[in-house]
Formats: C-alpha cells, structure tokens, sequence
C-alpha cells in the first residue's frame, strides 16, 4: 500500500505523516479463529451438535442458524460426524451443549407443548416431504395416526406409501414425532430412530400402551365411537379416551359408522384416510 | 480487486459453494473495522459476524446480475460500519454518561506478529498501536469512521465515500480532520514521542 501524504503539511514534519498513515495501516487485527466457523452455522453452511437426554436415551442434535438440522441416537460421534457430512453434505462439529433456547423447545416438545416454536432446519426436503413432516407435527402426544391419515391430510390421499417414505428419512425423529404415525391397519410399523421395539418404548413414555394398541388393531378395531354423542374417533384421540367403557363402540370401518349414524371427530378427523367413506 | 471480482462472479454462481470464500477472504477486515470503530473484541466479533449473515441474506435475495456488480470491500464496510453505529448507539442508551469512556482493546501481539524483533521493540510498537487505537476512539463518529476506512482498510476515497454513503469532499474533509487531531494528539503522548525518537535515532 502506498502512504498517501495530506497536502499542505506545514506543521507536520513528513517523517511523521507517514508515520501515521502506516501505522493505521497497522492497525489490522486478524480476526478470531471462532469468527468464520460461527458465521457459516449461522448461515447454515456449517452446523453444530451435542448432546440430549431423550425417552430413548441420549441423542445426539445438529443445529444451525436456520433451526436443528439433524437428531440421532448418541453414539460414536466420529461415526456421526461423517454420516452427517456424506447424508447433509456440511460439516458438524461438536459444541458444549445444546444452546439453552433450543434445548428447552426440544424437552417442550418431546413433552407434548406443540405450542412451543421450534425451528427446523429442512433444507433439501421436497416440498411432499415436508408437508408431511409438517403434518406429523400436529399430532398430539399419546396418539398416533395411521400414515393414510397423513396422506389424506395434506390433499395426497393416494400418497400412503410416499408418507412412510418421507417419515423414514425423517431428519429430525422425536422432535418431528413420525413415531406418533403408525400403519393404516393399527399396527406399529416401523421406525427410523432404532426399530419397531425404540417406537414401543417412546409411544409407551408418552402415555400410550403399544400392546393394547396392537391387540385392537388385530381384533380390527380401526375406529371407536360413542353412543351417547355419536361421535367416531381414531382409537387414540383424546376424545375416544374419554368414552366410558358402557358407551364405547367400536367400528372396523367409517362405512359402518356413518351407516349407524356417526359423525367423524373434528379434532382426530378419521374421516381422512378412509376410502369407505366420502365426505 | 480482481480477486473480488472473481469472488463475485462465485457468489452469484453459487452462494453458498462461494460464501466460506467470502469469509475467509474479509473476515480480517470486517473483524478490524467493527474493532476500530468499537473498541471491544466481543462486540467487534459480534458484529463482523452480524455483517456476514446480513450480506448473506442480501445476496440470498439480489439476482446473478445484481452480486456480480457488487463491489465487495466498500459493501461489506458499508454493512460493518452500519451495524457498528447501531450498536454504538443502544450501548450509549443502555450506559450512563460517565461509563461512557471507550473501552480500548488493541489486539496486542495480533496486530504485530513481527517473531524478528527484540521483545523491547515489541513493547514499544504495542504501545504505538494502543495509543494510536485510544486515539482513534476519541474521534467524533463521521471523521474516525472516515479515517478507519481510509487509513486502517486502506479503501480508496471513492470506495470510503460509497461506504459511508457520503460525498466524496465530505470524506476527504473528514479524513483530513481525522488524521489532523490524530497529528495532535499523539504529538503530545510522551511514550509515543519517545518510540519516535527511538526509531529515526
């Protein structure tokens, strides 16, 4: 860089203008190594993870500036790290902990607040599967809705196949509860985050037993309806719990229900999902 | 410059493939200015971080076109020293008057990695810089913004006006003004009369 001279120096002497000038150059200061590494998480070019207690033991978070990014179950973090790089294709590297603000929606969700923001980070999703992340959501904790639920729900009722798809590849299990969506005849189905027998055990800490679940979708129990309000609920919503056993009727399809004169839940909404019945 | 061209010409192919380049390539710069014009590591991080992601967020939304014109120094200045007077101003909102006083943080060693010399003369030169950043904190805002540019960027008069959104007169007046109290003031610092003495003896 050359020094530049103010003209007219006539106090001055040069020595010293140039002096100046070269020492403001000096004044650079490189700047902190944590600098770069913070700006591309908070753009979401890089990401950050640590750890989590969850139901089904310690899982391991990624997050970055646009929300969390990845859940797993915690393991070898080497492991992770190139797992997360090949399927994301950015770096993760390790934090501390999970920052206070992001740590706190997790537990709030995993505890069933839907009510509480979190953000996720959903980059390379379509626009299909995102919805149906979306849509998982929305369901509540303690019940479970049937994949064709979800496919009917978000406008693609033909789609049931393409909804497991898009929960298998769930980037975000728990914190997005595909465990909450099960298989259209009631039975568990699978579960990215370990298997049939992790979904059991998370469906279980939230309050729902697995085994009756099952037991009525063999004696093929898809719908229970009161005869008092006749009203006809998916077997999990919060409604059905609420029937006393004198009044509850179970139905093997929405034909038969609406055939006895029953009317579909407005929160549970088993109308979607059914063939048998057209709204 | 042509180097920022090219970068450009990245950016605008592929934002995030060419953004870390963009980092790596005027973190330094960013960093310094928001500290000169700051005077604190942390908020000077903070911002030159802040500016980052605002000039990522920009660039997210502007056409190929548009991030090919950009010229990047003067821009991402104009977004540091942005950032910095905002933040400057809810500091003094949030601080009573008579906490007022910059709090002056060089950058020590950094600013000099000079392994050559005597560790006297290291001394000394970090004495030049803290006086001389102590100095610079007690300029007005518009002629220190004007000189950190200029002087510790090393922006072109053009590019420092463009950045600060001013005339070009009104920039040279206000570096002129700058570099003048600076004149004036290290005149009369005695540890910085005696290093020069020592260096033209």
């Amino acid at each position: 860089m050359t020094a530049r001279r103010p003209s007219g120096a006539a106090a001055a002497a040069p020595d010293i203008d140039l002096d100046l000038e070269s020492a403001l150059a000096g004044l650079t200061v490189p700047a902190p190594e944590t600098l770069a590494l913070a700006t591309l998480v908070a753009v979401g070019l890089a990401d950050r993870c640590a750890e989590l207690p969850s139901p089904l033991g310690p899982i391991v978070v990624a997050w970055n500036g646009r929300g969390i990014s990845w859940v797993d179950r915690a393991g070898d973090p080497d492991a992770f790290g190139a797992r997360f790089e090949r399927v994301v294709g950015r770096p993760v590297h390790r934090a501390e902990a999970v920052p206070a603000d992001l740590a706190r929606a997790v537990a709030a969700r995993l505890a069933g607040d839907r009510r509480i923001r979190i953000k996720l980070d959903l980059r390379g999703r379509t626009e299909f599967e995102t919805a149906v992340l979306m849509k998982a959501l929305e369901i509540p904790r303690g019940e479970v809705r049937p994949y064709g639920w979800i496919a009917a729900e978000i406008g693609r009722p033909k789609a049931v196949r393409a909804v497991g798809t898009a929960l298998a590849h769930n980037p975000v299990p728990l914190v997005v509860p595909c465990h909450r969506v099960v298989r259209s005849d009631g039975s568990i189905g699978q579960y990215s985050l370990g298997g049939p027998s992790a979904k059991r055990t998370i469906l279980a800490a939230e309050g729902l037993d697995p085994a009756s679940l099952e037991a009525g979708a063999r004696a093929g129990i898809r719908f229970l309806g009161s005869d008092t309000t006749h009203v006809v609920c998916l077997p999990t919503c919060h409604n059905a719990k609420r029937i006393t056993p004198q009044h509850r009727v179970p139905f093997r399809s929405l034909a038969a229900a609406d055939a006895a004169g029953y009317r579909a839940c407005r929160e549970c909404r088993p109308a979607a999902g059914s063939r048998a019945i057209a709204a | 410059m042509d180097a920022d061209l090219a970068l450009a010409a990245r950016l605008a192919a592929d934002l995030d493939g060419a953004f870390r380049a963009l980092v790596t390539a005027h973190q330094d710069r960013l960093y310094t200015i928001a500290l000169r014009l700051l005077g604190d590591h942390r908020d000077a991080e903070e911002v030159a971080q802040d500016a980052f992601v605002r000039a990522y967020r920009a660039m997210a939304d502007y056409d190929a076109e548009r991030i090919r014109e950009l010229r990047l120094r003067p821009w991402l200045a104009s977004i540091v020293v942005n950032l910095s007077r905002n933040r400057r101003r809810r500091l003094d909102e949030r601080t009573p008057p008579l906490q007022l006083e910059p709090i002056v943080d060089a950058g020590g060693d950094a600013a000099f990695p000079d392994r050559g010399a005597t560790p006297h003369e290291r001394a000394a030169r970090r004495e030049t810089v803290r006086t001389l950043a102590a100095a610079l904190a007690d300029l007005p805002p518009g002629p220190r913004a004007a000189v950190v540019l200029r002087h510790v960027d090393g922006l072109s008069v053009t590019e420092t006006a463009a950045a600060l959104d001013r005339p070009e007169g009104t920039v040279k007046a206000q570096v002129s003004r700058g570099l003048a109290a600076l004149r004036l003031q290290l005149a009369h610092d005695p540890d910085l009369a005696a290093h020069r003495r020592e260096l033209t003896a």
